[in-house]
């Protein structure tokens, strides 16, 4: 069940700032870049591993809720610090339809820039971002990284998007 | 910190015209559970439910709502159905039970054999099986659970606020327990 153990959490890129672009592997001949997104939702889901149980859950659990994520307009997209090997298979294992994005080299170079690293661990935070269609992140969230977050604050910021109608 | 934080609470109140409920409306605790039928720890939860319920008696009242992932389980959304087209015959917990009971028989034949079993309408069965007539509610309550900040499967609510402990028995029962006295102190 939930780990317990303490673990100083990250502080997030805080909404109102810039997305930070990034171009990254989401298979071994396709790359996918932060600004062709340009004028739609995104959320991404910063995880810390494939195949460990929490991650499984919660990648899972949004794939499920993927149509309710696309009613508005959001596109979904996980980041490890993976491989893009290791995403296929992953993925394939799993059913999963959205993008798996390898932030693999420079490791860890996107976790970085949104403030979701853990040096230690060699891994990312389990955050989440949702970045509206102007680039500009309007909410963000670090979970324990042993807790899946579930989906329903990403449910919220996309209807608060709406709400605010900024574009 | 800056990121926003939020508790987890049951954004669909227990309903007694539209929930399947064990226990009486005046029960001391409410415990919710979203469930699904294939789903390992769903199996493993199942008789601390029924312990706990035994040692509670009519203390408690228990609620399922159904949580098909199937995308980790091919055939939960189709037993999820099973059980609410049971329901629409009066027998959702007899088919709760069975298809908890017989986990890893899930099939669409496996399904139509305990229709057959609890003496259900079962040309009915089938066809409201084959039209999905109960997928709606299904839906229903998967996204009630979303929206409540389920983020797995079981997730329980103990008086509405999501239980984040272990749902091992003596701990559950301590939960439960806590929560009547909180609410005997309200009133």
């Amino acid at each position: 069940m939930t780990n317990t153990k303490v673990h100083h959490r990250a502080t997030p890129l805080p909404p109102g700032a810039e997305a930070p672009d990034f171009e990254l592997p989401s298979t071994p001949d396709q790359k996918v870049s932060l600004a062709e997104f340009r004028g739609q939702p995104v959320i991404l889901a910063f995880y810390p591993e494939d195949w460990s149980p929490v991650c499984s859950d919660q990648m899972a659990l949004y794939q499920e809720v993927l149509p309710e994520f696309q009613k508005s307009g959001a596109e979904l997209m996980g980041i490890s610090v993976d491989g893009v090997w290791s995403h296929l298979a992953f993925a394939k294992d799993r059913n999963l339809h959205f993008p798996l994005l390898a932030d693999f080299e420079p490791k860890g170079e996107v976790a970085r820039a949104y403030h979701v690293y853990r040096a230690k661990e060699g891994t990312s935070e389990r955050a989440l971002f949702v970045i509206d269609a102007d680039g500009i992140v309007r909410w963000s969230y670090v979970s324990p990284v042993g807790v899946n977050p579930g989906a329903d604050g990403i449910l919220r910021a996309l209807e608060n998007l709406g709400k605010e109608g900024a574009s | 910190m800056s990121s926003t934080q939020w508790e987890a609470v049951l954004t669909m109140p227990v309903n007694e015209d539209r929930d399947h409920i064990q226990g009486p409306a005046d029960a001391a605790v409410t415990l919710v559970q979203y469930g699904d039928y294939e789903c390992p720890y769903c199996g493993a939860a199942y008789p601390i439910i029924k312990e706990v319920q035994a040692r509670m008696g009519e203390r408690l009242r228990f609620v399922f709502r159904n949580f098909p992932i199937t995308t980790s389980h091919p055939h939960a959304e189709q037993a999820a159905e099973a059980a609410e087209t049971a329901a629409a015959q009066g027998k959702f917990w007899q088919m709760h039970d069975l298809l908890y009971e017989n986990q890893r028989r899930l099939r669409d034949q496996d399904l139509h054999a305990y229709a057959q079993r609890l003496g259900l309408d079962v040309e009915l069965f089938d066809k409201e099986m084959a039209e999905h007539v109960h997928s709606g509610r299904v839906h229903e309550d998967f996204m009630s659970g979303v929206r409540s900040g389920v983020n797995g499967t079981p997730t329980f609510y103990i008086n509405g606020a999501r239980h984040d402990d272990s749902y091992e028995t003596e701990t559950l029962l301590a939960a439960l327990e806590q929560a009547t006295t909180v609410r005997g102190r309200g009133k």
